[in-house]
């Protein structure tokens, strides 16, 4: 990630460490909302305590991962695009952990949603929202790695597309449960299912806004594109 | 672009917003036939702190020196180019040197009180400028300097006491008052803590705010967080060239160019 090295090659390696741990960390969240996904499509009521259960290993490196930060700031005192590198990592680690939970959530709601079988009742596909928010994840996942910040702009560009879809969804299900009650309960676990899935959207760009920072120094200075300003009141 | 435009600058305030208390334009150095400084610009702004940094021999010191004219008592030192307090030019030709330091006075690297007592210390320069007319007045002189260093509660009592009996921390705060005794306008600081522990340091720097309200600094210093705790403005130098000027805020978190990335970040090439 940094081709110029400190005299302190402890240094060097402290900051290496922070880097495994958020490569670690990416790899373990995309795990889990690959899972979650699959059940939830699949109806897979058998994946579900696994995920839960999973969850805790994310807080668990989140948590070493402030530690380690901490020992970086008190005793290497970055500076510039190290102490950038430092605050970056934590806050990114923070916003990996939540992706963490939206997946545990996404799981924990699949038992409710399969009663109703309202997967599929969307024109616009859950499938697809969902690969598109995992191709974000894994593309500004690859951009922190490699400084990118060209890549995270292209993914940050891309949170419209899905706020578009979670807009689509949103009314199509609000338009389901008003013609059939027997499925309210059922869609209203699915749109927190959608909502979730939306944030961790979200979470992809602004983990695409700290590499811009984290490259640039400053964060990007155009507005981010929204599909819907309003709070989907259909 | 010209020689001058090289220099990075991150300032983001108005220029207007700042007056300007000190101006080096084209300032060149040469030691005998090598040249140690070479077409420096730099503005240093009214009771701010401007940090100098930079490695070893990279001329921040001789900058230092330049501006109250040190460099004039160094055998083939030349210097050209312009300096200007308040738009009086430090190297016109009839201008009274001592009057100058007077104006710009000095903190050295090592705590360099004269060996006679505390009193006598402070109450020196206001005796030889002739500021005083009698016994009363150099007492609250002396007084005053010693509070404005942070040093009269520690020393009121043994006011006949050497100098040089005094801590490290407490004979740099000696020197600061001796500085300030005969009211100076500027405050050039040569590593001002080098020498002192971590409590001495924290003493200094909290001192260096408080004297800002009243006098305009400038500061070399080895320690880059020093400059960050001390400074408004920071210049970072390098082989005698003035590589980068701006905000401390920004040298510090978002530096422009890669040569201050480098050293700030205590990294290699």
């Amino acid at each position: 990630m940094e081709d110029t090295q400190h005299i302190s090659s402890a240094f060097d390696k402290d900051l290496a460490e922070l880097n495994r741990k958020i490569a670690k960390l990416g790899q373990l969240t995309q795990n889990q909302f690959a899972r979650a996904l699959e059940a939830l499509l699949n109806y897979d009521l058998t994946q579900i305590d696994e995920i839960v259960a999973h969850d805790k290993r994310i807080d668990e490196l989140e948590s070493k991962l402030n530690e380690d930060a901490l020992t970086l700031i008190a005793l290497r005192s970055p500076l510039a695009a190290d102490l950038r590198r430092v605050i970056v990592a934590v806050k990114i680690a923070t916003m990996l952990e939540r992706m963490g939970d939206y997946a545990k959530n996404i799981a924990k709601r699949i038992e409710w949603v399969a009663k109703g079988d309202v997967v599929d009742v969307s024109n616009t596909s859950i499938k697809s929202m969902g690969e598109t928010v995992q191709h974000m994840v894994q593309q500004v996942l690859e951009a922190y790695m490699n400084a990118d910040a060209d890549t995270a702009m292209q993914v940050w560009l891309r949170d419209v597309e899905v706020d578009q879809m979670h807009k689509t969804i949103f009314q199509e299900l609000l338009q389901l449960m008003g013609d059939r009650p027997e499925h309210v309960t059922a869609g209203s676990h699915m749109l927190f299912i959608t909502k979730n899935i939306e944030r961790i959207g979200d979470y992809a760009t602004g983990i695409a806004e700290q590499i811009c920072f984290l490259v640039n120094g400053f964060m990007p200075e155009e507005t981010r594109p929204k599909a819907d300003e309003t709070d989907h009141k259909g | 672009m010209t020689e001058t435009d090289k220099t990075v600058k991150t300032h983001k305030t108005p220029e207007a917003e700042d007056r300007v208390k000190i101006k080096a334009r084209r300032v060149n150095v040469f030691y005998g036939a090598a040249q140690a400084l070479f077409d420096i610009d730099l503005d240093m702004r009214l009771n701010q702190v401007t940090a100098l940094i930079g490695p070893s021999g990279c001329g921040k010191s001789t900058f230092l020196r330049c501006l109250n004219r040190m460099n004039d008592v160094i055998d083939g030192c030349r210097v050209e180019g312009d300096i200007y307090m308040d738009n009086q030019n430090v190297y016109d030709e009839t201008l009274d040197v001592v009057e100058l330091r007077a104006r710009i006075g000095m903190v050295f690297q090592k705590p360099n009180p004269f060996p006679k007592s505390i009193y006598d210390n402070v109450a020196y320069g206001p005796r030889i400028h002739g500021m005083t007319q009698n016994k009363e007045q150099l007492d609250h002189i002396v007084k005053k300097s010693l509070r404005r260093a942070g040093l009269w509660d520690e020393v009121k009592d043994r006011l006949s006491d050497t100098g040089s009996g005094l801590s490290g921390g407490q004979q740099q705060r000696l020197c600061i008052a001796r500085a300030i005794a005969v009211n100076p306008e500027v405050l050039l600081m040569d590593e001002p803590c080098s020498a002192l522990d971590p409590v001495a340091t924290a003493v200094i720097e909290n001192l260096i705010h408080e004297l800002r309200q009243r006098y305009t600094i400038v500061i070399v210093t080895h320690s880059m967080h020093q400059a960050a705790r001390v400074s408004q403005k920071t210049a970072y130098f390098h082989l005698g060239e003035l590589i980068e000027y701006g905000d401390t805020s920004d040298i510090f978190t978002r530096p422009q160019h890669e040569q201050t990335e480098a050293y700030i970040s205590g990294k290699i090439g």
